[in-house]
């Protein structure tokens, strides 16, 4: 797994408090991972600081799986 | 009218996280103060309180228990604490099962004085240092004070009332006060009611320093600052938890089997309409709060065996509720005992009234009353009154009366009796 993908993986463990092994590149996190719209939100802020990416209201509303948020940040990052 | 018994306790305190424990603790004459862990408050009007201790502690609180780790990062403390103080309630009851139709019928009035202050503050500073595109979208629905009622709410499936009172340190005697009127009106069966706080931050400690109403020298025995009526005292010392008990109409709670610890028969409520954080200078509202919880409870003033005083370790509040007190209750004044549990575990603000009438209840099932700690030199005023110094006294307990006054000129009383 990517730099990357560990770093997100964690926030998410983190902020939405579900186990590591759930958090697959496939998981959704409405679907899957129990989050709300505002999760979302949540997450996305803590993606831009982490990475420090901007990560604009458009794109962040195509982020719905953990590997739309790796891949979003992999190609966005300085 | 319909009658309204207690049928659940929960307690979330510096001296313990459930009620045996916070009893116990109680009883055995212990304090909850130390110097302030939460922050460094060397520079500040007061570096002690009495904090609730973490998990790890002897008597401390886990907040894993009952509350989800996604909830316990988005909400402020006073919510974790009313969660957890709630649930405890709803167990102690054996409620955590209704049927739909039991739900729709049980409801919640757990409020806070101040709420999440702790947060407003955090989330201020990241504000200012970072824009608003960095607070918290869980900024708002986590400080909010009936979130505390919300969070239960959604946790048990509970579709009665959903109400908070905010009526600053009478909040938790309010809370009970108003959910024994909604059981006995017909509004629901069931209600889980209480206060919650969790104010201990820099803001915090800083404004009620500010506002001159903590206690400031005790640095080197912390123990020490909480002494209502003691002639020393300087102000409260600040505490933080939260009281929720299972209110249940009694025919209810009769046809269910279900233990019974007390009957709430009396609830006063009057506003002072002369300072808005001193009190009137003759106790009239504390008074009148009193008579009125009393005059509905139908007893005789003669019948009550324990007052659990508001009691804050203010150089004025504590002789005024005094003279109150003795101008009410005459020559019976002679048969009560009443003491202050806040010298052992502070002032809760908006969960003091809950947890202390949770005391009262534990006074009715134990017959023992709690001690008024630091008790040294009583104020001339306290003559011919016992207040319990120091430690615990066995006695006599069939009716209890606990008082609970704020900020704003507002008072609540509640009488209850054992069963």
């Amino acid at each position: 797994m990517s730099d990357t993908a560990d770093r997100v993986k964690k926030i998410v463990v983190e902020h939405l408090g579900v186990e590591a092994g759930s958090v697959t590149p496939e998981a959704s996190f409405i679907d899957d991972l129990g989050a709300d719209s505002l999760d979302i939100v949540e997450l996305v802020m803590a993606f831009e600081e982490e990475f420090g990416v901007e990560i604009p209201d458009d794109a962040a509303e195509k982020i719905t799986t953990v590997n739309d948020a790796i891949t979003y940040i992999d190609a966005h990052q300085g | 009218m319909r009658r309204v018994v207690v049928t659940g306790l929960g307690l979330v305190t510096p001296l313990g996280a459930d009620v045996e424990t916070a009893w116990k603790n109680i009883i055995a004459a212990k304090s909850g103060a130390g110097t302030i862990t939460k922050f460094d408050a060397t520079d500040f009007h007061s570096n002690y309180a009495c904090e609730v201790k973490p998990a790890d502690h002897e008597y401390g609180f886990d907040p894993d228990k009952r509350v989800d780790h996604k909830v316990q990062r988005q909400v402020d403390p006073f919510i974790v604490y009313g969660i957890d103080a709630a649930g405890q309630a709803l167990e102690d009851a054996g409620l955590t099962e209704m049927s739909e139709e039991e739900r729709f019928r049980a409801g919640c009035s757990i409020g806070s004085g101040i709420g999440g202050l702790p947060g407003i503050e955090s989330e201020s500073l990241v504000l200012a240092a970072k824009g608003p595109k960095r607070v918290s979208p869980h900024f708002v629905h986590g400080r909010l004070i009936n979130l505390i009622t919300g969070q239960v709410q959604i946790k048990y499936g509970l579709m009665g009332p959903n109400h908070a009172v905010v009526t600053a340190c009478s909040t938790g005697a309010h809370s009970i006060g108003d959910a024994a009127r909604m059981i006995a009106m017909d509004d629901a069966d069931v209600m889980l009611a209480g206060g919650s706080e969790g104010a201990i931050c820099p803001i915090g400690i800083a404004g009620f320093g500010q506002a001159r109403a903590l206690s400031t020298g005790f640095r080197d025995e912390p123990w020490r600052a909480s002494r209502p009526y003691d002639k020393d005292r300087d102000g409260f010392v600040m505490g933080e938890g939260a009281g929720v008990v299972c209110l249940e109409e009694y025919e209810h709670a009769k046809k269910r089997g279900a233990k019974i610890y007390a009957e709430v028969i009396g609830y006063g409520l009057s506003g002072d309409a002369y300072h808005v954080t001193a009190p009137h200078p003759e106790g009239s509202g504390a008074f009148r709060s009193m008579e009125m919880a009393m005059r509905k409870s139908g007893l005789e003033l003669g019948d009550i065996d324990y007052i659990n005083a508001h009691g804050t370790s203010t150089p004025l509040g504590d002789e005024l509720e005094l003279n109150a007190v003795r101008r009410l209750f005459g020559n019976s004044i002679a048969n009560l005992s009443m003491s202050s549990t806040k010298s052992a575990i502070g002032h809760l603000l908006g969960g003091a009234g809950a947890v202390e009438s949770i005391f009262c209840i534990l006074a009715l099932r134990d017959q023992i009353v709690p001690p008024t700690l630091n008790l040294d030199n009583p104020s001339d005023n306290c003559a011919g009154v016992d207040l319990v110094p120091h430690v615990a006294k066995e006695r006599q307990v069939k009716a209890v009366l606990n008082n609970s006054f704020g900020f704003g000129g507002t008072n609540a009383s509640l009488v209850m009796k054992a069963i």
